[in-house]
């Protein structure tokens, strides 16, 4: 390679040529289906007459009626409702076991870590289709152990698959998923305190409980900023697991979720300019969380810093 | 663990708790896992009639029905999803490294700028992706073709966040200026030099993105229309959802559904030699 430089210094189109491909897929893959998404839903088609013949429908600029009419479409408020009830019952539920466990795992006085460290990370393995799968079938009465023992006992079977239980239902599939994921992101955090900090809280008589609660609970705060943010992302966008609950039960929907709305709209429907508008508001949403959440964040962390 | 094994020992002896809680845990996540296991060893009649965490009768025969279904389509499957995971895996923990070493060893313009719009791709929901995306690759006829799967999962903007972290960790400026000065290109500097300090931080980006493409479903849902093309996810779940009115299909889910997890838990047995949970650490102390 030629010498172009006098001093050591990093040369300035490397960073760049590092780059490209990421930035090539990027704007294949990422940025141009989001432009071309905005553009859609911003268009519709126009039926002339009856709507049969060549130049009957046309695709005309339509504002934002896709958007108002998205926005008041009682079928994808109430997906937002059932999403936001469910988003309230995983994302406290799965990050306090995460943040519990790895305490649990952090701790010194812990028997089996290898073991179960590996068997709560384990579900993380299993696709969301699968695990949804698993315990569709987990909660089928002709299958169900829970049922099997009720039954032996003659007590009543609950319907896990309608009513309210269904939230429990698929709120216990995400847990169950997303635990071991986001412990394994606080362990880590955990593992990265030095023990300096642990020694000198000790000669303080802190307590092991004193020392999590003081300590290590506002060390892993960062690590519980990322989890929470991941979850509720990944919360807004769920749709794998009532999809594939639905052929086992008749209280599911195809419109449960605002993205399984999209896909019916785009796929089933035929309407891509309305399924774009909805996909566009719920990215908006997802983008509004997010970033709001890591200001609140940065500036904590900021304030941290400063003190 | 450098503490003198007598005071470990001592601070043991009050481990009840934690211990027994994270049994639990660890029963809770096994329990579907145990009795999928049990039910694949089933028959049909078996299923709905014997104690579910108990085996059956019919693991051969269940395995040859799986096997003989449309002649083997479930393998077909199998293999697809081990091309998607494991190729696309591989190319986005290539394009993870290179970006996330440029992003944590270079100062240049727009650097910030460029993380950020990378790591925006994270917060995308997949429909809002998947809809205009399968409108695409329509227009260049690449629907229903693997490359419509395998092209848009091989950016990964978490794989790039974490490549980043682990090369501002891992690879000392100094060495990567040591290299400039033996007068290395950039390239061979981030190839001999910088590619083996990261190699622990790829590992876990591969399978990440190896989990997360073989747990994919949707972007193939939309994509693919033939079944030849169908990753296990797809495969499975069409399955299941023929099951609803045959229910005689529900053992062929059941040891489907078996068979596809074993891969993904070999994997993670297989890597936790080499994958590093105290990977942060371990280089703050170098």
């Amino acid at each position: 390679m030629k010498k172009h430089r006098t001093s050591y210094g990093a040369p300035r189109r490397a960073p760049y040529a590092f780059l490209l491909p990421a930035g090539v897929l990027f704007a294949l893959f990422f940025a141009l289906p989001i432009g071309y998404a905005i553009y859609l839903s911003l268009r519709k088609i126009e039926v002339k007459g009856l709507g049969l013949g060549s130049g009957a429908r046309s695709e005309v600029w339509a504002g934002f009626s896709n958007y108002t009419a998205a926005l008041s479409d009682p079928v994808l408020l109430d997906g937002a409702l059932r999403v936001l009830i469910y988003g309230l019952i995983v994302v406290p539920v799965m990050l306090g076991l995460a943040l519990v466990f790895a305490l649990m795992l952090d701790s010194d006085r812990v028997r089996g870590r290898a073991f179960t460290r590996l068997a709560i990370f384990l579900p993380y393995a299993i696709p969301g289709v699968i695990a949804a799968l698993l315990w569709g079938f987990l909660y089928l009465p002709s299958v169900s152990p829970l049922h099997y023992l009720l039954d032996s006992f003659g007590l009543p079977q609950p319907d896990l698959l309608s009513g309210g239980a269904l939230y429990i239902a698929l709120a216990n599939i995400a847990v169950w998923g997303g635990t071991g994921f986001n412990m394994i992101v606080i362990y880590t955090a955990l593992r990265a305190i030095p023990a300096e900090v642990y020694e000198a809280a000790r000669l303080d008589g802190c307590s092991q409980w004193q020392i999590a609660w003081r300590i290590k609970i506002p060390m892993v705060a960062p690590s519980l900023v990322l989890t929470f943010f991941f979850s509720v992302i990944a919360t807004l966008q769920v749709y794998n697991e009532p999809t594939t609950l639905r052929p086992l039960t008749n209280s599911l929907s195809t419109n449960w979720s605002p993205l399984m709305k999209v896909y019916q709209d785009a796929f089933v429907g035929g309407d891509i300019h309305s399924a774009s508008a909805t996909a566009v508001i719920i990215a908006a949403v997802t983008f509004a969380l997010s970033f709001g959440f890591l200001r609140v964040a940065n500036a904590r962390s900021r304030r941290e810093e400063n003190r | 663990m450098t503490a003198p094994t007598t005071t470990l020992r001592a601070r043991r002896r009050g481990g009840w708790l934690p211990t027994a809680a994270l049994f639990l845990g660890a029963a809770y996540c096994l329990l579907p896992v145990v009795w999928v296991v049990m039910a694949a060893t089933k028959s049909g009649s078996e299923l709905f009639s014997t104690f579910t965490f108990w085996p059956g009768t019919g693991f051969a025969e269940n395995l040859s029905d799986l096997s003989a279904y449309r002649d083997g389509v479930y393998w077909t499957w199998m293999a697809n999803s081990a091309l998607y995971a494991g190729l696309g895996a591989l190319l986005s923990a290539a394009v993870s490294a290179v970006s996330g070493y440029a992003l944590a060893q270079y100062r240049f313009r727009g650097r910030e700028t460029i993380f950020n719009i990378l790591l925006a791709g994270v917060l995308m929901p997949p429909v809002i992706l998947a809809v205009p995306q399968y409108l695409l690759m329509a227009e260049v006829s690449l629907t229903d073709s693997h490359l419509s799967v395998l092209l848009p999962v091989i950016l990964s903007p978490y794989g790039i966040y974490l490549a980043r972290i682990y090369a501002a960790a891992a690879v000392p400026p100094d060495v990567v200026e040591a290299g400039r000065m033996d007068g290395a290109g950039e390239w061979r500097i981030f190839r001999t030099v910088a590619l083996p300090m990261m190699a622990p931080g790829l590992v876990t980006i591969f399978l990440f993105q190896f989990v997360a493409i073989w747990n994919n479903f949707l972007l193939p849902y939309i994509m693919l229309s033939d079944d030849e093309k169908f990753p296990l996810t797809l495969g499975l779940f069409t399955l299941l959802n023929q099951g609803a009115n045959t229910p005689a299909l529900y053992t062929l889910v059941i040891i489907g559904a078996l068979l596809a997890v074993l891969p993904l838990i070999a994997l993670f047995l297989f890597i936790q030699r080499f994958w590093s949970l105290d990977l942060l650490s371990g280089a703050v102390k170098s």
